[in-house]
C-alpha cells in the first residue's frame, strides 16, 4: 500500500485551483494582467507536470510520487486523500499540463468576463489533473464530478451557437454516466473484504475484489463502470453530446474537451475496467471491439458529411476514440501470450489524439477569429494568406490520418497489431475507418487551405506570436512522438505491465 | 418526579419557556432586533443543557440516561439519538431565527408570536426525537404541527391562508389516521411503549404467509405510515407540500423543510427500528416502495415548476425519497447490527439541512427584496447579489449531489448502506436513486443558469442585514465542511444510531 507524502503531485494538481482562488478574490483585476497571470500559472503547471513525467521511474514502484493523507476514517467508511502516478497516468498528467497552457494562449482574445473565464478554466484543469492522479475512488469521483461545473459554464457562457442547449446536453449525458459509476463505486466499496475506497488495493493482481465477495455480480459492475467511461470517451451510441458540445464550446473549451476530457474516459477504461476487471474485459471483449468498430466506421462516415470545421473534428474524434476500445479488446487473444501492443496502442491513442485534436481545434480557433465562419464551403485558398497556420493545420491533419513519422501513426499501428491477433475480421473492418479518415481530412484541408480564394479573405493575416505558442508546442509534441515514440510508449508499457502479466499468468491471481 | 427527572426534560422545558418568554417580551418591546436577539440567545439554554446531558452520557458509558420516575422513564428516551436531533433542530431554528430578522420587519404586528410559535414547534420536534411511547409520540407530533399550521397562515394574503388551511386539514386527517393505527397496535400488543411493543411482536406468531404476521399489525403499520408520511412529506402523502411551500412565509418553509423533516425521520427510525424490530423483513419493502415513489414524483414534477419555492417543495419530496432509501436499508445479509442505514439517514438529514437552509436563506433574502419567487426574476442575480447567488448555486449543486458538498457524501453513504443489504431490490432502488439525481440536475441547474447567465432586468444591488448574511454564510460553510471533512459528523451519526441497532 503506497504511503508517504511527496507533495509534488498535490502542488501540480492544485496550483491551477489556487490561481483560480486568487483570481476570485480579486488579486489580479486588469484584463491584460489576468491573461499573463493565467499564462504564467499554466506554464508553471506545465513545467511541474513535465517534472512529474521526468521523475517517474520505469521499473520502480508501481505508484510513484504518492501523496497520502487520511481523509475519512470511521467504523464504516475509510477514504484517504491519495494521489499517485503510474505509467498510465504520468503521460496523461503531462498532456493535461501541455493542453492547459495551450488553452490559456488560445483564450487571449476573450474579452467578456475574462476573470471568471480563467477561474473556470483553472478549476477545470485541477479537476482533470485530479482524475488522472487520484487513487482513491471517492477522490476520483469527486474530481470527476467537479469537472462538470466549469465545463458547463464555459460552454454556456462563452460558447457560440446553441450553447445553452449543448452545455445542458453535455452535462446530462455525463451526469447520467457518472451516476452509474457512483453505483458501481459504492457497490465495490461495500463488497466484503474491500471496506475502503483505496484503488491501489483493488489494482493488485488478485486484489481485494473478487467475484465471490462482490456486492453485485462482477459483470454488472464492469458494465456500470463501462457506461460511465464510454459516455466520456465517447463511443457510439452515447456520443451525441460530443459534436454539440465541441461545436458550441469556446476554442479553449474544445481543446480541453477533446484534448483531455475525453481521455478521462479512456483512462477510466484502462485503470478500472482493464485494471480491476481483467476477467470481465476478456469475457466481453467481443462486444467492446464491436462497439469500437461501429464508432470508428460510423464516426468516419458521419465526418465525411460535415461542413462545419469544428463539427467535423468532433465527429472524427468519435471515430478515433473507437480505436481505444479496439485496443482494449486485444486482450481476448486466443493461444499464445498476450503482448502489450493493443493496450499500449489504446493508451498511446489517448495521448496522440489529445495533441492532434488539440492542434486542430487551436488552428480552427485562430482561423475563426479572423474569418468568423467555420463553414467549409465559405473558405478556400487560405494557405497563401496564412502559411504558418496552414502548415500547422496540415501537420495536424496528416497526423490525424495516421501518416508515419507523426504521432497518430504510432498509436494506430499498435492498436491494429494488438487487435488483429484477437479479432482479425473486425480489425480489418476498422482499418476502413483509417481510409475514410484520409478522405475526410484531405478533403477538408483541400477545401479550406487550397483552391481558389474568395476575395473577401484577401486581408487575412497569419497567426500572431501569442497564438503561435500553442501551435508550436503541439507541433513539437506531435513530431517528437512520431519520430521517436519509445520515450512515451515505454512509460505506458510500464504502467500496463501488471495487467498484461496478469493475463499471461492465466489470471492466476484472480480466483475464478 | 425527582430533580434528576427534571434535569432530563430540562432542554424541552427551557425551550417551551423561551417560547413563552418571547411572546411576553413582545408585549413589552416592539423592537424586532430585541426579539431576534432574545430568541437566538435563549437557544443557548436548551443547547447547553443538551450538551451537559451528552457529557453525562459519555462519562457514564450508558446508552441512555435512565429516568427515576416512571412518568418519564417510559415516555422519553434521553439517549445519543435524541440529543443528536436536539442539536440539529436547535441549530436549524437558530439560523432560521437569524434569517427572519429582515423578514419579520415587514410585519406590523405579531412578531413575538411568530418567534414564539416557531420555538414551540421546535420543542415538539425535539420531543418527537426522544418520544418512545405512542401517546407521547402523538402529543409531540401535534405540538409540532399546530404551531406550524398557524405560521403557514401568517401572511395576510389568500395564498398564505390557503397554505395554513391545507396544512391544518391534511395534518389533522393524517394524524387521525395515524391515531387509528396506534389504537390497533395497542389493541394487538397491549402496550403503548415501543420496547414492549417490540417484545410482543417478536413473541407473536410469524405465520410467514401473511406479511407482518397479522392483518391487524399490517393495517396499523400502514396507518402509522400515513401519518409519518405526511410529516416526512413523502409521496403519496405529499399533496400539501407545494401549496404550503409556495404560500407560507419563506423562513417558516425553510424551518419546515429541514427541522420538521428531521424530526419526522427521527420518529420513523425509532418506531420502526425499535418498535417493529421483529418485522424488519417485512416493512423495509414498504418503505423502499415509498422511497422510489417519492424520488420519482418529486423530481419529475419539479421540472415543470416556475416558482422557486414550489420547485423546492417538490425537491423536498424527492429528498424524502432518498432518505427513505436509508431507512429501508435495515436487513443485511447475516448481521442486522451491521446495517449502517440509520447512521446514513442521520448524516443525510444534517447534510440536507445545511444545503436546504442555505438555499432557503438565499431565497428569503432575495424574495424579500424583489418581492417575487418566480425563477425568471432571478435573472442576473450573480451581478445583483453575488454572495447570495453563489451561496444559492452552491446549495443547488449540493442538492444535485455533486462533490465536494454535504449531500454528495450523504448520498454515497446512503447508497452504500442500501447496497450493503445485499437485497437485489435495494440495488434497483439505488439505480432509481441515481437516475433521479440526474433528472434533478436539470431543474436545479436551470436556476443557476438563470442567475449566472441571463442578463439582469434590474441592476439594483441586493443584500441582507448582517444576521442574515451570517446565517447564509454559516449554512454554506457547513455544506462545504460536510463535503470535505465529514469524519466528525460520520462518527456522531454512527454513535447516535447505536441505540437503534442495539436491540436487533
Amino acid at each position: 500500500m503506497p504511503t508517504g507524502f511527496n507533495g509534488l503531485l498535490t502542488v501540480t494538481v492544485f496550483l491551477p485551483a489556487v490561481a483560480a482562488l486568487l483570481l476570485a478574490v480579486g488579486l489580479v483585476r486588469d484584463v491584460r494582467h489576468i491573461r499573463w497571470f493565467a499564462a504564467a500559472v499554466a506554464a508553471a503547471d506545465l513545467v511541474l507536470s513535465v517534472i512529474v513525467f521526468a521523475l517517474f521511474q520505469r521499473g520502480g514502484e508501481r505508484f510513484q510520487l504518492v501523496d497520502r493523507l487520511d481523509w475519512i476514517t470511521t467504523d464504516t467508511v475509510q477514504a484517504s486523500y491519495l494521489l499517485g502516478v503510474d505509467g498510465i497516468s504520468a503521460p496523461l498528467v503531462m498532456l493535461t499540463g501541455l493542453l492547459g497552457l495551450c488553452a490559456v494562449f488560445v483564450s487571449f482574445h476573450i474579452s467578456n468576463r475574462v476573470r471568471e473565464y480563467f477561474i473556470w478554466l483553472f478549476v477545470l484543469q485541477t479537476a482533470v489533473l485530479g482524475v488522472f492522479t487520484a487513487l482513491d475512488f471517492l477522490l476520483f469521483f469527486l474530481f470527476w464530478e467537479i469537472e462538470l461545473v466549469p465545463m458547463y459554464l464555459l460552454i454556456s457562457t462563452w460558447g457560440t451557437g446553441r450553447r445553452e442547449y449543448s452545455a445542458m446536453k453535455f452535462l446530462i449525458f455525463t451526469i447520467l454516466g457518472s451516476a452509474f459509476m457512483l453505483v458501481a463505486i459504492v457497490a465495490v466499496f461495500v463488497s466484503a473484504g474491500v471496506g475502503s475506497f483505496d484503488m491501489t488495493r483493488l489494482l493488485e493482481p488478485g486484489g481485494a475484489l473478487d467475484a465471490s465477495r462482490a456486492a453485485l455480480p462482477m459483470g454488472v459492475l464492469f458494465w456500470l463502470f463501462f457506461i460511465a467511461f464510454a459516455v466520456k470517451l465517447p463511443t457510439w451510441p452515447v456520443h451525441t453530446w460530443l459534436p454539440d458540445a465541441h461545436t458550441d464550446a469556446p476554442t479553449a473549451g474544445s481543446v480541453m474537451l477533446a484534448g483531455v476530457m475525453l481521455k478521462m474516459g479512456g483512462y477510466g477504461l484502462l485503470r478500472v475496467n482493464a485494471g480491476m476487471f481483467p476477467e470481465q474485459l476478456q469475457q466481453f471483449a467481443m462486444a467492446i471491439v464491436a462497439l469500437g468498430v461501429i464508432s470508428v466506421l460510423y464516426g468516419a462516415v458521419v465526418t465525411l458529411r460535415q461542413t462545419d470545421l469544428k463539427r467535423l473534428i468532433a465527429y472524427s474524434s468519435v471515430s478515433h476514440m473507437g480505436l481505444v476500445l479496439i485496443g482494449l479488446g486485444s486482450v481476448a487473444v486466443v493461444g499464445g501470450a498476450l503482448t502489450d501492443a493493443g493496450l499500449t496502442g489504446a493508451a498511446m491513442q489517448l495521448f496522440t489524439h489529445g495533441t492532434i485534436t488539440g492542434l486542430l481545434f487551436v488552428a480552427v480557433g485562430i482561423l475563426y477569429e479572423q474569418t468568423h465562419t467555420r463553414h467549409i464551403p465559405d473558405l478556400g485558398g487560405l494557405a497563401n494568406r496564412m502559411p504558418i497556420l496552414s502548415g500547422a493545420f496540415l501537420i495536424a491533419g496528416a497526423a490525424s490520418l495516421g501518416l508515419p513519422l507523426l504521432s497518430g501513426f504510432v498509436s494506430e499501428i499498435l492498436v491494429f497489431f494488438g487487435a488483429f491477433r484477437a479479432f482479425p475480421a473486425l480489425t480489418i473492418l476498422s482499418v476502413l475507418g483509417i481510409i475514410l479518415a484520409a478522405g475526410y481530412i484531405l478533403w477538408m484541408l483541400q477545401r479550406t487551405l487550397f483552391g481558389p480564394r474568395p476575395a473577401r479573405w484577401d486581408n487575412l493575416t497569419d497567426a500572431s506570436p501569442v497564438e503561435l505558442v500553442p501551435v508550436a508546442l503541439l507541433v513539437i509534441s506531435i513530431v517528437a512522438v512520431g519520430v521517436y515514440p519509445a520515450w512515451l510508449t515505454e512509460v505506458f508499457r510500464d504502467g500496463l505491465e501488471p495487467i498484461v502479466s496478469g493475463y499471461n499468468a492465466g489470471l492466476a491471481g484472480i480466483p475464478k | 418526579m425527582t430533580a434528576y427527572d427534571l434535569y432530563l426534560i430540562a432542554p424541552y422545558l427551557a425551550m417551551a419557556a423561551l417560547a413563552m418568554l418571547v411572546i411576553v417580551a413582545d408585549l413589552v418591546t416592539r423592537r424586532t432586533g430585541f426579539l431576534v436577539g432574545l430568541s437566538f440567545a435563549g437557544l443557548a439554554a436548551p443547547a447547553a443543557l443538551s450538551a451537559w446531558q451528552l457529557v453525562d452520557l459519555t462519562s457514564s458509558g450508558a446508552t441512555e440516561l435512565t429516568a427515576e420516575s416512571s412518568v418519564i422513564l417510559y415516555t422519553l428516551s434521553i439517549d445519543r439519538f435524541a440529543l443528536f436531533f436536539n442539536f440539529l433542530i436547535l441549530a436549524s431554528v437558530g439560523l432560521v431565527v437569524l434569517v427572519s430578522n429582515d423578514y419579520v420587519r415587514r410585519m406590523e404586528r405579531l412578531q413575538g408570536e411568530y418567534f414564539g410559535l416557531m420555538l414551540l414547534s421546535a420543542t415538539g420536534m425535539m420531543l418527537m426525537a426522544a418520544a418512545s411511547e405512542l401517546i407521547s409520540i402523538y402529543i409531540a407530533l401535534e405540538l409540532t404541527t399546530l404551531p406550524l399550521a398557524a405560521l403557514a397562515a401568517f401572511l395576510p394574503n389568500a395564498r398564505s391562508s390557503e397554505a395554513g388551511m391545507k396544512f391544518l386539514i391534511i395534518g389533522a386527517i393524517s394524524s387521525a389516521v395515524m391515531l387509528y393505527g396506534m389504537a390497533l397496535l395497542y389493541g394487538f400488543t397491549g402496550s403503548t411503549r415501543l420496547d414492549e411493543i417490540a417484545v410482543a411482536l417478536a413473541a407473536s406468531p410469524q405465520s410467514g404467509v401473511l406479511p407482518f404476521g397479522s392483518m391487524a399489525v399490517l393495517l396499523s403499520v400502514v396507518l402509522l405510515l400515513v401519518g409519518f408520511g405526511f410529516k416526512m412529506s413523502a409521496a403519496p402523502f405529499q399533496m400539501w407540500v407545494p401549496d404550503v411551500y409556495e404560500g407560507a412565509p419563506t423562513p417558516m418553509v425553510a424551518f419546515l423543510s429541514v427541522a420538521s423533516k428531521a424530526a419526522a425521520f427521527a420518529l420513523v427510525l425509532r418506531v420502526f427500528y425499535i418498535g417493529f424490530d421483529a418485522l424488519d423483513g417485512d416493512w423495509w419493502v414498504l418503505l423502499a416502495g415509498l422511497a422510489a415513489l417519492s424520488m420519482t414524483i418529486g423530481n419529475l414534477v419539479a421540472i415543470a415548476q416556475r416558482n422557486i419555492k414550489r420547485m423546492f417543495g417538490y425537491s423536498t419530496i424527492a429528498h424524502a425519497g432518498y432518505i427513505l432509501v436509508g431507512v429501508a436499508a435495515v436487513t443485511t445479509v447475516g448481521d442486522d447490527s451491521a446495517s449502517f442505514g440509520p447512521s446514513s439517514v442521520l448524516f443525510y438529514l444534517v447534510a440536507y439541512a445545511a444545503a436546504n437552509l442555505t438555499a432557503f436563506f438565499a431565497i428569503v433574502c432575495i424574495g424579500n427584496r424583489i418581492n417575487s419567487d418566480e425563477i425568471e426574476d432571478y435573472a442576473g442575480m450573480l451581478r445583483r447579489a453575488p454572495f447570495l447567488a453563489i451561496a444559492l448555486a452552491l446549495a443547488l449543486i449540493a442538492l444535485i449531489g455533486v462533490p465536494p458538498t454535504s449531500i454528495f457524501m450523504a448520498k454515497i453513504y446512503i447508497f452504500a448502506a442500501a447496497i450493503n443489504t445485499g437485497e437485489s431490490l435495494m440495488t434497483w432502488l439505488v439505480i432509481i436513486g441515481v437516475v433521479n439525481s440526474v433528472i434533478s440536475a436539470y431543474y436545479y441547474l436551470r436556476v443557476i443558469k438563470v442567475m449566472f447567465l441571463q442578463p439582469a432586468i434590474h441592476t439594483e444591488r441586493l443584500g441582507g442585514s448582517w444576521p442574515v448574511n451570517v446565517a447564509v454564510g454559516v449554512a454554506a460553510l457547513c455544506v462545504i465542511w460536510l463535503g470535505v471533512a465529514p469524519v466528525a459528523m460520520f462518527r456522531a451519526a454512527e454513535r447516535a444510531a447505536v441505540v437503534l441497532l442495539a436491540g436487533g
